[in-house]
């Protein structure tokens, strides 16, 4: 038994918490489980397969039900909280934040304030294949990226997995929902996929943790984490904010800001 | 029929506007292609899919009655894209119809017995088609009794048709408005449509009751029916879900193994008991 | 239905023969990390080893976004064109798998029950379904489960089964079937013995009792196994996107001044607001209500109803799950 699973089974037996979201192994994949049995507790895991973003949920009241709820947190599931956190989204008191070391060590953070500390000094890590991608956008001119992002796109029917994974797309009637005015093509077409991909990626500015969930979830394969990557980049280079550290970013105005139109 | 495209309007002129209620308004229409307003036909119960083109299609019922030959009339309220469309439109203008669709008010079954009818609101338009088709033999039926209620004296609709049939002596008009609803000059009844059913208590031997409503009024009022000896299979309702395609292949209206398009909008209480509760 | 060989040069000639034809043929391609269905102009460019492709080949009748007519408004007065049954090319899917085949006589189903749907059969009409048996399933396949098979020849106008070192065992099932051969008549021979389709088919084993299932599901309305099941659910489109027989659509105004057109587009049951009244109510509230109209519409209602299944056992829905909703797990737990 590990360390997690007595954690968890102790939470539930004491009745600390009504349930623990955590992973549990699926077909062939890990998948996010929602345990609120203490006898189910031994189908939890954590390793580095677990890749879903947990924060997702941490939105739905439904799904959370009255009552502290456990969550255990991978890194990339835990940025997307601090920034949740940033926004205003969490209540504090209704979540018991925990993670898993590379030690298989269980840490339980005594709030959110906590959990950033424990975040800081962790660095995002962009795996090689990723790189390779990013270069190769790095290495095109404009026209060529966007002859890129347009193929790329032209395959996308409007599934919305990356909107339905991302943890920060939370609201509950999204822009392409609304109708009067249609501000967005809700159907797949060439424009209405460039119209909704780049709409996204600028509701995110500022925001987007890296996570990598959206182009997790998307069924055709199709890149999208890179444009709110390179998104991020520029909010970087242009507001001083970070993939670790953005806040409210582009909601925060600062005497120390460059631009000047404003003074 | 097989080489139609069911998805491509008739086009239809609108020949008069009749402001009913806030935001409330009735589109009598005829169909600008002869041919097509000769082939025409339907049967009181139907709906249609009715366009405006530029933002979409909206579902109403044929409002008319289809003894009425040469239009058909429409009653909607304003309260989303299309229908603030329509709202925008003129008399003369042009607007897209698609139907008759759906299942009927099968009045030749109820040759010969009394009918009641019972509505709220922004509903009397679907009753109003087959108010209008059994006054319009009323040879065929003994008594007709409509208990007609709305939140005020100003949401009740059809308010001309109204004082027809309070004048009418083949008919006993009951109307009603919620409490705090009524003006001083008003002389019909005050409280909510499911009491003053149970206060006015129509006899239900040989009785039809049709009831069409908001929700919470069908919740109120089948009970008080149940309760004057309506049997379940006797209790008429319209269904409403949200529709898209009207002919049964979008998947929307979709309830149970029925499709509120194609086997309703009309359904009896006993039917009602089968169905899952998604509507 | 008649039997035919076909070798290597053969296939070869014959491809390029429908290509000459002026057909557009679709087949799965590799791509980056996935499989599936591209316009593809030579042989070589068609996949060789894969199980599935990501999304079913339904957008070849039944696209992702089409218009269904167009109008212009001038003054008071509106015209209409139809939609235009001659933009519709002429089709050949090619290397499609059994279960997609089978998924078209679902699509047919929803589409020309009662009414008869234009667009859709006009597409149709145009499309020939080349089928390849399989010879591989991974563990999301289970097409033997709900009637269907590596080796089943319903829904296809031609089944293909590769002989390993030789050519093909070609099966012409349909008067459509046989014009496609006929544009290369000459590639093909008479079978000179009997083949055992059989012997080169995948083994997909019978993971439940479909009758099983859909006794258990017609009682299951108000099961506590929705919510159990469906609580990791997104509710995006992506299971019903990939699928070769979900047909659910929207319709759109693609409005732009005074002309525009009606869109048809995918939906998904899945979707919050697939069932959302203007007035604020919603029938389908929560994600475990929608999960349960998936499953009871594609093995209990539309079966009822027009007596075609609603599932193939493709797997699609399974591979493309962001969160793992395994419906071949749903539904061995349903009919245990």
């Amino acid at each position: 038994m590990t360390k997690l699973v007595e954690k968890a089974a102790s939470l539930l037996r004491e009745g600390a918490v009504i349930k623990v979201i955590g992973y549990e192994e699926g077909s062939n994949k890990t998948r996010p489980f929602f345990c609120e049995k203490a006898e189910d507790v031994e189908r939890l895991i954590y390793n580095g397969r677990c890749t879903n973003n947990l924060a997702v949920y941490l939105t739905k009241p439904e799904l959370l039900g009255s009552g502290k709820v456990a969550v255990v947190a991978t890194v990339p599931t835990m940025r997307s909280i601090a920034q949740l956190v940033k926004e205003n989204q969490l209540k504090e008191e209704k979540f018991l934040l925990l993670t898993v070391t590379k030690e298989d060590e269980v840490v339980e953070f005594s709030g959110f304030k906590e959990m950033n500390d424990y975040l800081a000094d962790i660095q995002l890590v962009i795996d090689t294949k990723e790189q390779e991608l990013i270069n190769k956008l790095d290495g095109m001119n404009r026209e060529q990226r966007w002859a890129f992002w347009q193929q790329e796109l032209s395959s996308c029917f409007k599934c919305y997995a990356c909107r339905a994974a991302c943890p920060l797309c939370y609201c509950s009637r999204c822009v392409v929902e609304v109708n009067a005015p249609q501000w967005i093509e809700p159907w797949a077409s060439p424009l209405g996929n460039m119209e909704w991909h780049i709409n996204r990626a600028m509701h995110l500015a500022g925001r987007c943790t890296g996570c990598g969930a959206c182009s997790d979830a998307c069924p055709l394969g199709i890149p999208i984490h890179l444009l709110t990557h390179k998104m991020m980049e520029d909010i970087d280079r242009d507001f001083g904010a970070t993939f670790n550290n953005s806040g409210n970013v582009l909601s925060t105005y600062k005497v120390e800001d460059k631009e000047d139109f404003i003074r | 029929m097989d080489n139609s495209n069911i998805y491509l309007p008739h086009l239809m002129e609108i020949e008069k506007i009749t402001d009913e209620a806030p935001g409330v308004r009735t589109f009598r229409l005829k169909f600008k292609n002869e041919e097509e307003a000769e082939a025409f036909d339907f049967k009181a119960g139907q709906f249609g899919e009715y366009s405006a083109f530029g933002e979409g299609e909206s579902t109403f019922c044929i409002a008319s009655s289809p003894t009425r030959k040469g239009y058909i009339e429409c009653t909607f309220r304003q309260a989303g894209r299309v229908t603030s469309g329509l709202s925008k439109l003129e008399e003369g203008a042009t607007m897209g119809f698609r139907g008759p669709f759906g299942n009927t008010f099968p009045l030749d079954e109820w040759k010969g017995k009394s009918l009641l009818f019972v509505a709220g609101g922004i509903a009397l338009p679907p009753m109003r088609c087959v108010i209008w088709n059994a006054l319009d033999t009323r040879e065929n039926f003994k008594d007709i009794t409509i208990v007609y209620g709305a939140k005020s004296v100003n949401d009740l609709v059809y308010k001309g048709e109204l004082e027809e049939w309070e004048k009418r002596a083949d008919v006993n008009l009951i109307t009603t408005v919620d409490p705090g609803g009524e003006t001083p000059d008003w002389k019909g009844q005050v409280g909510f449509v499911p009491s003053v059913l149970e206060k006015v208590a129509p006899n239900s031997d040989n009785t039809i009751a049709i009831v069409c409503g908001p929700p919470i009024m069908i919740k109120f009022t089948f009970p008080v029916l149940e309760k004057l000896g309506f049997k379940d299979e006797n209790v008429y309702t319209t269904l409403e879900n949200r529709m898209k395609c009207g002919v049964g292949k979008c998947g929307r209206c979709n309830v149970g193994k029925l499709y509120v398009c194609k086997d309703g909008p009309v359904f009896t209480k006993a039917q009602l008991k089968d169905i899952p509760p998604e509507y | 239905m008649e039997k035919l060989y076909i070798n290597k040069n053969g296939l070869d000639q014959w491809f390029k023969q429908m290509i000459k034809g002026g057909s557009h043929v679709y087949a799965p391609v590799q791509g980056r990390d996935k499989v599936d269905f591209k316009r593809v102009t030579e042989l070589s460019e068609v996949a060789s080893d894969f199980v599935q492709t990501t999304q079913s080949i339904k957008k070849a009748v039944f696209p992702k976004a089409e218009s269904l007519f167009s109008y212009q408004k001038s003054g008071k007065n509106v015209e209409v064109q139809d939609f235009d049954a001659l933009s519709v090319s002429d089709k050949v899917l090619w290397k499609i798998r059994p279960c997609d085949a089978a998924g078209f006589a679902s699509l047919t189903g929803i589409f020309n029950w009662d009414y008869k749907d234009k667009p859709y059969n006009t597409r149709l009409e145009k499309t020939t379904l080349v089928s390849f048996s399989c010879s591989k399933s991974d563990s999301y396949c289970f097409c033997t489960s709900v009637n269907g098979g590596p080796g089943s020849t319903v829904g296809s106008d031609i089944q293909i089964t590769m002989l390993p070192g030789e050519g093909a065992l070609v099966e012409v099932l349909t008067s459509k079937g046989k014009a496609l051969v006929e544009l290369s008549a000459d590639s093909f021979e008479q079978l000179s013995k009997e083949i055992d389709k059989e012997l080169y088919l995948a083994k997909v084993p019978v993971h439940f009792a479909l009758e099983q299932v859909k006794e258990k599901l017609s009682v299951a309305f108000d099961s506590p196994v929705w919510q159990q099941q469906s609580e990791r659910c997104l509710g995006c489109g992506a299971c019903a996107f990939v699928c070769p027989t979900c047909a659910c659509f929207d319709i759109q105004e693609d409005a732009k001044g005074s002309a525009g057109r009606r869109i048809r587009c995918w939906d998904s049951c899945g979707f919050s607001l697939f069932t959302l009244h203007t007035s604020g109510h919603n029938p389908r509230p929560t994600q475990s209500t929608r999960w349960r109209q998936r499953i009871l519409h594609k093995f209990s209602y539309m079966p009822e109803r027009i007596q075609k299944m609603g599932c193939t056992g493709c797997g699609r829905c399974s591979r493309a799950c962001p969160v793992d909703m395994n419906i071949l797990e749903h539904l061995t737990s349903i009919a245990e």
